[in-house]
């Protein structure tokens, strides 16, 4: 019973998600703000979800997701150029050889970039899974730089094309691609969180010691986890060099990271639905809503002070204090987002509009999320 | 001669120059409920980590059905270190993950409860059958093991129905009152299809009452599910009432065995736990 309700209610979640994002593409000019942030947001939905399932589901507290962005960009970067455009790209050093006539269509490229960070993964988790809590965390910051680092390094100029980055990246044609993408990813994201193996991450997550007991390897499954989130993280990354049609070795840094884990956090540390909806309303309200505070504003005669060029983070980092101050543990806690939730959220603010509602039905339905 | 399921040969575990437990040689046989019991410190806790892998033990052997599963000597530093017995008589080294005893047939529960705290009961409890599932993350995914899933949700609504936590297998296991959160422990160790239950302390923190609840709860466990059960315990009316044989141990040397009345009227075992005075 409660389960069809939660599978009907995500349902409906990710249906009115889709009417939105066609109803946008539908009827707003391609260059509009909506469309800008729509984009950006599942994109940015799409890593703070894997992101998620590493330090929300199995409890790994990993800062690496701009190494495993950076390595996915680079990927789908280098192996879908157009053959045409390479000797642009590359005008300083040249295109290596093998490169010169090479290009992939762009699914197989997607794929792959999730392979080589999965890859990439797998060999970094041999002895960075050894580490607990925060060394655990310090040595995937490191490996992130480390990634950066190297791809921005001479020796790798002809592939990577050093600091210069890369441009020229083919994207979908259609305004849906991403979109697509994104809604696959984390919906196999879903699907595997809600398996048994799912169940054992968050077991993994509550307590070690017990879960190693009841039989689960330790070892095998944080690797699993962290070479699946990485896969993702991989290829939103990729899907970021397709939005930027550029990637460099700038365009991934620590801040990257801090920006997606704020994204996580507000969302709630293991909630997905969590991790969309703030994903959407971090970078709406980063990117969108609050750009008017960065330029200067006249009321009548009267110019309100303090606008001006980077007052919009200012009063950024002040709601995202005030959030993590009155919403401890994020948006949606470690719920999903369902509609005994959403009854209880307005039951809770607008008591005096269910008031009569509520003495007819049971009273002891209490909504599972706060909002 | 009855059949054992453990067996402890010799082990010794020492942590830098202290020896936690010294030379214990234990055997437990089929259906038998056996206790391990000894004042604070004994090292009960400890040769209970040997056993289920969380310490890989200094010195000695451990068989499981007559299988070796752990054998270890001295190694490195300890060689220098070490103050046990028998060094150089298992020159084996096998070692095994808790994860990989556990699958054995070894189940095990907590002295300070370690539940999943934040998931339901039915939960704590499915998530125990994850150890015998055949799936792969692929086949997991794509829901291609409905078969087994569902099963092992079937089982596991069995074994809440037996031990009478099916009226609370929705709720969040840390909100559970804390006689049922030992019983739930319990559960999640049974959901292993364990041979062997170990467990540590199931009456701390419990009263009388429950502790009398527990006596029973422990023997139908044994005879519903044919286990052989190995515990630790510190409430001596549950161990004299419960176990068919005693073992005793303090400074982590084994001081005696036996049934319950000779471990009672045992003058070493009276002078372990409430000393000798000098004056006589």
């Amino acid at each position: 019973m409660t389960k069809t309700t939660k599978t009907i209610s995500s349902c409906v979640f990710a249906l009115v998600v889709a009417a939105a994002i066609v109803c946008v593409g539908q009827f707003s000019s391609p260059s509009s703000m909506l469309r800008t942030v729509l984009q950006m947001g599942a994109v940015y939905a799409l890593i703070a979800v894997s992101m998620n399932l590493l330090n929300g589901f199995t409890g790994l507290f990993s800062l690496g997701q701009a190494g495993f962005m950076t390595l996915g960009a680079y990927a789908y970067a280098i192996f879908t150029i157009p053959v045409d455009a390479r000797d642009g790209v590359y005008y300083l050093t040249g295109v290596a050889d093998w490169l010169k006539n090479f290009s992939l269509p762009i699914p197989v490229a997607l794929i792959l970039a999730g392979l080589v960070g999965a890859l990439c993964a797998y060999l970094v988790g041999i002895p960075v899974l050894r580490l607990k809590g925060d060394y655990f965390a310090i040595a995937t910051l490191g490996f992130a730089e480390i990634v950066r680092i190297v791809m921005a390094s001479t020796p790798l100029n002809r592939v990577t094309n050093g600091s210069m980055g890369l441009t020229k990246i083919p994207g979908f044609k259609s305004y849906y691609g991403i979109f697509i993408v994104a809604a696959i990813c984390i919906a196999l994201m879903v699907l595997m969180l809600n398996s048994t193996y799912g169940r054992s991450f968050k077991a993994i997550r509550d307590d070690e010691i017990a879960a190693e007991a009841m039989g689960i390897n330790l070892a095998h499954h944080k690797q699993l986890a962290f070479v699946i989130s990485s896969f993702f993280a991989s290829i939103g990354g990729a899907l970021m060099a397709m939005y930027l049609n550029a990637v460099s070795a700038t365009t991934f840094t620590v801040a990257v990271t801090y920006y997606i884990l704020l994204i996580v956090v507000i969302g709630g540390m293991g909630s997905v639905t969590g991790s969309v909806l703030s994903a959407f309303l971090v970078i709406a309200a980063k990117e969108w809503w609050l750009r008017p505070l960065d330029q200067e504003q006249f009321i009548g005669g009267f110019k309100i002070p303090l606008l001006r060029s980077g007052f919009r983070m200012v009063i950024f980092s002040v709601i995202l204090m005030l959030v993590v101050l009155f919403f401890r543990r994020g948006i949606m806690g470690d719920h999903e987002l369902s509609w005994d939730g959403i009854y209880g959220f307005f039951k809770k603010t607008l008591p005096s509009l269910f008031h009569r509602k509520n003495k007819t039905q049971d009273p002891e339905k209490e909504g599972g999320a706060n909002g | 001669m009855a059949e054992h399921v453990l067996k402890i040969q010799d082990v010794t575990m020492q942590f830098g120059g202290v020896v936690a437990v010294d030379n214990l040689s234990l055997e437990v046989n089929r259906g038998e409920i056996v206790s391990l019991i000894g004042p604070n410190g004994a090292g009960k806790t400890t040769a209970f980590n040997a056993i289920t892998g969380v310490y890989e033990p200094t010195n000695g052997a451990i068989f499981f059905h007559d299988k070796m599963i752990v054998s270890n000597h001295p190694q490195g530093k300890m060689k220098k270190l070490y103050k046990g017995e028998n060094n150089g008589k298992y020159p084996k080294v096998i070692r095994k993950t808790p994860d990989k005893i556990t699958r054995l047939g070894m189940a095990r529960t907590f002295q300070n409860i370690r539940l999943f705290k934040s998931m339901t009961v039915f939960d704590n409890v499915l998530i125990a059958k994850h150890l015998r599932r055949t799936s792969n993350i692929f086949t997991a995914t794509f829901r291609l093991n409905y078969k087994e899933e569902k099963k092992m949700r079937e089982e596991t609504m069995e074994l809440l129905r037996i031990l009478d936590l099916l009226d609370v297998k929705d709720e969040i296991a840390s909100s559970l009152p804390y006689g049922k959160q030992r019983h739930l422990e319990i559960a999640r160790a049974l959901a292993t299809n364990p041979e062997l239950l170990l467990l540590d302390e199931p009456a701390a923190g419990m009263n009388p009452q429950e502790t009398d609840e527990l006596t029973a709860f422990i023997r139908r466990v044994r005879d519903e599910f044919h286990l052989t059960v190995f515990l630790i315990e510190h409430h001596m009316n549950l161990v004299m009432d419960i176990s068919d044989r005693i073992y005793v141990i303090d400074f982590g040397k084994l001081i005696a065995s036996g049934k319950p009345q000779e471990i009672q009227n045992n003058p070493e075992v009276i002078k372990a736990y409430l000393g000798v005075a000098d004056d006589e």
